[in-house]
């Protein structure tokens, strides 16, 4: 279990939730964040700081978000395009800085720049 | 590093709890020219109530450590166990020995209920119950000779010691609770535990997550009674609230079932009274009424419940440090934007706060971190007005100490209690077992007095 970024901030990132991070575990991709299941503490900062309402815990993820969590976890576990290895768990986002990449899911979806608020 | 010629900027942190810890980080972080860090305790262990608050049971979020000790690594910090404000150190000795002072000692305190009979035996504060089972060296014996325990409290703390007084034992033992606390959850006969609150299940303020944890565990069942509904609206704005409003309703449709422990949530009800002939026998309830704009006012109706151990867990409450200002009816150190205020009303440059002692004893562990920046800016903006006094820095609080033959131990001395507690914990086939005696603590961190 984890706390997970579901669909809401796709072409959004916000961000305010990676300030609230304690242990750093929210990665930003090119169109959203990810937060890295094996990094994160289940604390529950960065849950209400999302304006977007947008990360939930994981078992509370309602029906049409159920692909959020496997979505998040993919980004780490997985090669993304322009990256072979994946990034697994590199300890802090701030280590390795933003990815130019999303996964496969993401990049599939149309753009959603529109509901930015 | 660049190259100068003027000494770091020095500051002491009072508090190696997670609001200190994210200060020392923000200020090695935030910070344009050199900066060394104190971070002091009064204990010779680090991370406040990661270590001596947050649930056993629950290691993820404890596993935040790591963060933390990696923050006392980065060059230019340093913990310092066994600094007790005011016992060995004053603030005018913190105040002449480093260019600022952040206090981030926490809210220690609990807020009491109030009530007749609160003072019997048998009736605790969770501050207690908890700093016992996490093995804090102050923490005295608990009595848990108990079949039925009341529970005053809507929030996280409440879920803790309803979870931790319910558990099976086989998974407590899993846990780093110290042998001798263990061995009397060992004989402990709960069967029954009360969580009691003022007013409804849209009003508490449970995280939905541990509330369905404490849903979960083997053995015991989560029971609302289903009148506490009549007057719930179906759904809320707050999806927090809605949440757990669905666990709650779920809850309330299991029919009364006879597993080995019992959770009962009461809502709307108040604790009027603790009876008991020398000791806590049972609690006294008035059904509650809450109007529109959520004030609470008693109904008029009473009713007792046999219990044999009250714990309050009302909140915890802030205590004044030293002789800093103090609002005593936020408990907190009043400041602007980590800037503590003085009497007159003006900023007291070189003094600052942070965390549970600068904005109350609310938020989660994550929430300490933007809280610590923005006192860190401050410190930095004071300091590049000018506005920080010349200090001769660590070595003279490290004289002071030496001449009043203060013990204190370092970094190296907590590691040595950490692998100490991790052998023990190999040895009773558990990750860690906690030390939670003065002298081992003080004996396995090498503090002895220096002359």
């Amino acid at each position: 279990m984890t706390y997970v970024i579901a669909q809401a901030c796709v072409d959004v990132k916000d961000k305010s939730c990676i300030e609230q991070c304690p242990v750093d575990c929210i990665y930003e991709g090119s169109r959203m964040l990810y937060i890295n299941p094996d990094e994160c503490i289940e604390c529950g900062a960065c849950e209400p700081a999302c304006p977007m309402g947008a990360i939930y815990y994981d078992a509370d993820l309602p029906a049409e978000f159920a692909a959020a969590a496997q979505n998040n976890r993919d980004f780490f576990a997985l090669p993304l395009p322009g990256h072979p290895e994946p990034i697994g768990n590199p300890g802090g986002a701030r280590r390795i800085g933003p990815v130019d990449a999303d996964t496969e899911l993401v990049r599939g979806l149309p753009s959603q720049a529109a509901r930015k608020a | 590093m660049t190259p100068t010629q003027n000494p770091p900027v020095s500051v002491a942190i009072v508090g190696a709890g997670p609001a200190g810890l994210f200060a020392a980080q923000a200020l090695l972080a935030q910070s344009p020219m050199p900066v060394t860090v104190d971070v002091m305790d009064r204990l010779p262990s680090p991370y406040g109530l990661v270590r001596y608050g947050v649930a056993p049971d629950h290691p993820t979020i404890k596993s935040v450590v790591s963060t933390l000790h990696e923050i006392l690594l980065t060059p230019g910090a340093r913990f310092v166990g066994g600094v007790d404000l005011d016992r060995t150190v004053t603030r005018g000795d913190l105040r002449a020995s480093y260019n600022a002072v952040v206090y981030a000692t926490g809210a220690p305190a609990d807020r009491k209920l109030g009530i007749p009979g609160e003072e019997l035996p048998g009736s605790i504060s969770a501050t207690a119950l908890v700093s016992w089972y996490n093995g804090h060296p102050d923490a005295v014996g608990i009595e848990l000779a108990a079949e039925s325990v009341a529970v005053i409290g809507a929030g996280n703390v409440a879920l803790d010691i309803g979870r931790i007084l319910t558990r099976p034992y086989a998974q407590l033992a899993a846990t780093d609770i110290p042998t001798n606390v263990l061995s009397h959850f060992a004989a402990a006969p709960v069967r029954e535990v009360h969580l009691i609150a003022r007013r409804g299940p849209e009003h508490a303020k449970f995280s939905t997550k541990e509330l369905r944890e404490l849903g979960s565990i083997d053995g015991t069942s989560a029971h609302v009674d289903p009148r506490d509904f009549a007057t719930v609206p179906g759904t809320a704005d707050d999806r927090r609230v809605r949440a757990n409003l669905a666990v709650f309703r779920d809850w309330s449709e299991r029919p009364a079932c006879s597993s080995e422990r019992r959770v009962h949530f009461h809502f709307y009800e108040k604790p009027v009274a603790v009876l008991g002939d020398g000791r806590v026998e049972e609690i006294q309830l008035e059904r509650t009424i809450v109007d529109a704009s959520g004030r609470v006012t008693g109904s008029g109706r009473y009713r007792t419940v046999p219990v044999q151990l009250v714990v309050r867990a009302v909140g915890y409450r802030g205590m004044p440090v030293a002789d800093l200002p103090f609002d005593s009816t936020a408990g907190v150190v009043p400041n602007i934007a980590g800037r503590v205020i003085g009497p007159e009303g003006v900023p007291l440059p070189g003094e600052y706060v942070a965390g549970w002692l600068k904005r109350g004893p609310t938020g989660v562990i994550g929430t300490n971190k933007v809280d610590a920046r923005e006192t860190v800016a401050s410190l930095l903006d004071d300091w590049a007005d000018g506005q920080l006094c010349a200090s001769a820095g660590r070595p003279r609080l490290e004289e002071l100490l030496r001449r009043r033959g203060i013990p204190v131990t370092g970094l190296d001395g907590w590691l040595a209690i950490d692998a100490a507690e991790l052998r023990m914990g190999a040895a009773e086939g558990r990750a860690r077992s906690k030390i939670a005696d003065w002298k081992s603590l003080h004996e396995l961190a090498g503090a002895v007095p220096r002359c």
